[in-house]
């Protein structure tokens, strides 16, 4: 497992970590039922604070991305196909509402852009 | 079950020219606590109270979970003081020999792992060694009897980037094991900052604040503002300021929420310098 965090971003660190690993299980990197390091090893490892790591642990298992069995560890939850798309439609979404603000600040045409879209589906 | 390793009530101490006033805080479980503060401050004064190496005048230290006085705690706490304080004519080898008679659980294998591990030269006089190595001796001292606990007041002080990562290194492997917690002071700030789960100010003998490492660095900020935007500022708002001939900064608690408040505002994110800096020198709101 690779988590990259860098310490000039905007984001908070355990954000950074929460992210990554919720996309490391969306693109199928890290399966269900897979372990994940404990938070003190992703501490020392990452050379950063264990309650931060275990801010971001909390924040996936309350999104139901992994669960923390106590004195085992945590896991990557059976995922459910559903839950996954509507993660992904949320970001879609907020990439898209960009896509509307530039489109509006600028004059540029709902037709346009809409045909722009569909382009990008049929490639 | 106690969830604390250490915790202090109501410590008070009196120096001719310094009052520790009443302080409370705890280092939990698991945990790495940074203790920042200036010259002065009484960190040192708190640290060598815990240990009982001078005694206080009131309220209650308790080290796991018993008196701080009993003899029997000091066998799980290891401590690292600023100096190194083994005579220049002792070799390494010396200093084991020593020490494996003073602690009955004394780890002479794992001494040797990490000797081996810092490359520190068993035969060589102290005297030789540089100011790292002796820093790394101190700790390696104090971590081959297996404690509990560890105290370091000013370790990292003095020391260069590449010996100050090595021993967080040591830090963050110390607490794999969920029973123990470092108490640390240090200066350098972005040391604490890195690594620490809590953070602890103390100045003037009081305790300014114990929080979260986290909430201080992302829920803190600093606005930057021209001095009549600054008079449009809540004075509960913010916490301390410092004033310029250019411009105005304050310290807030919460930059959200003060985003929220106040439109057209420069809020940095505060560093734990920062912070410490504020809170000591600024003017109070």
């Amino acid at each position: 497992m690779e988590i990259i965090i860098s310490n000039s971003s905007d984001k908070p660190i355990y954000e950074q970590i929460c992210m990554q690993i919720k996309s490391l299980i969306i693109n199928g990197t890290l399966k269900a039922g897979e372990s994940l390091p404990s938070m003190r090893t992703l501490a020392k490892d990452l050379h950063i604070s264990v309650i931060t790591v275990q801010r971001a642990y909390e924040d996936l298992a309350r999104d139901g991305f992994i669960e923390t069995v106590s004195g085992k560890g945590s896991f990557v939850a059976a995922q459910n196909n559903e839950f996954i798309k509507e993660e992904q439609l949320r970001i879609a979404e907020e990439l898209l509402q960009k896509a509307a603000e530039i489109g509006r600040a600028y004059g540029i045409a709902y037709k346009q852009m809409a045909d722009i879209l569909k382009m990008f589906y049929e490639e | 079950m106690d969830c604390n390793n250490i915790l202090v009530r109501n410590l008070y101490k009196k120096f001719d020219s310094f009052v520790l006033d009443n302080i409370s805080f705890k280092i939990p479980k698991g945990r790495i606590v940074g203790f920042i503060g200036e010259n002065g401050a009484g960190k040192s004064t708190t640290i060598n109270l815990i240990l009982n190496e001078i005694k206080k005048d009131g309220g209650e230290i308790q080290v796991f979970g018993t008196d701080h006085t009993k003899y029997s705690v000091k066998e799980d706490i290891g401590v690292v003081f600023d100096e190194c304080n083994f005579h220049d004519v002792f070799t390494a080898d010396n200093i084991e020999k020593i020490l494996s008679r003073v602690y009955k659980s004394w780890d002479s294998t794992l001494y040797h792992q990490y000797m081996e591990r810092f490359k520190l030269p068993h035969n060589k006089q102290l005297g030789s060694f540089s100011k790292g190595m002796k820093m790394k001796l101190s700790i390696i001292c104090a971590m081959a009897h297996r404690p509990k606990l560890l105290i370091l007041d000013e370790a990292t002080t003095g020391l260069d980037p590449v010996v100050r990562d090595e021993i967080l290194d040591l830090f963050l492997e110390f607490i794999q094991n969920e029973e123990h917690s470092v108490f640390f002071s240090s200066h350098i700030t972005s040391d604490i900052q890195k690594i620490a789960d809590y953070v602890i100010l103390i100045h003037k003998g009081r305790i300014i604040f114990e929080e979260q490492k986290d909430n201080l660095i992302y829920n803190y900020g600093i606005v930057k503002c021209g001095r009549e935007k600054f008079a449009s500022i809540d004075t509960d708002d913010y916490i301390a300021h410092r004033i310029t001939n250019v411009s105005t900064e304050c310290l807030v608690r919460d930059k959200e929420a003060v985003k929220r408040k106040y439109k057209d505002i420069v809020i940095d994110r505060a560093t734990l310098e920062d912070i410490m800096l504020f809170y000591i020198k600024g003017g109070t709101a």
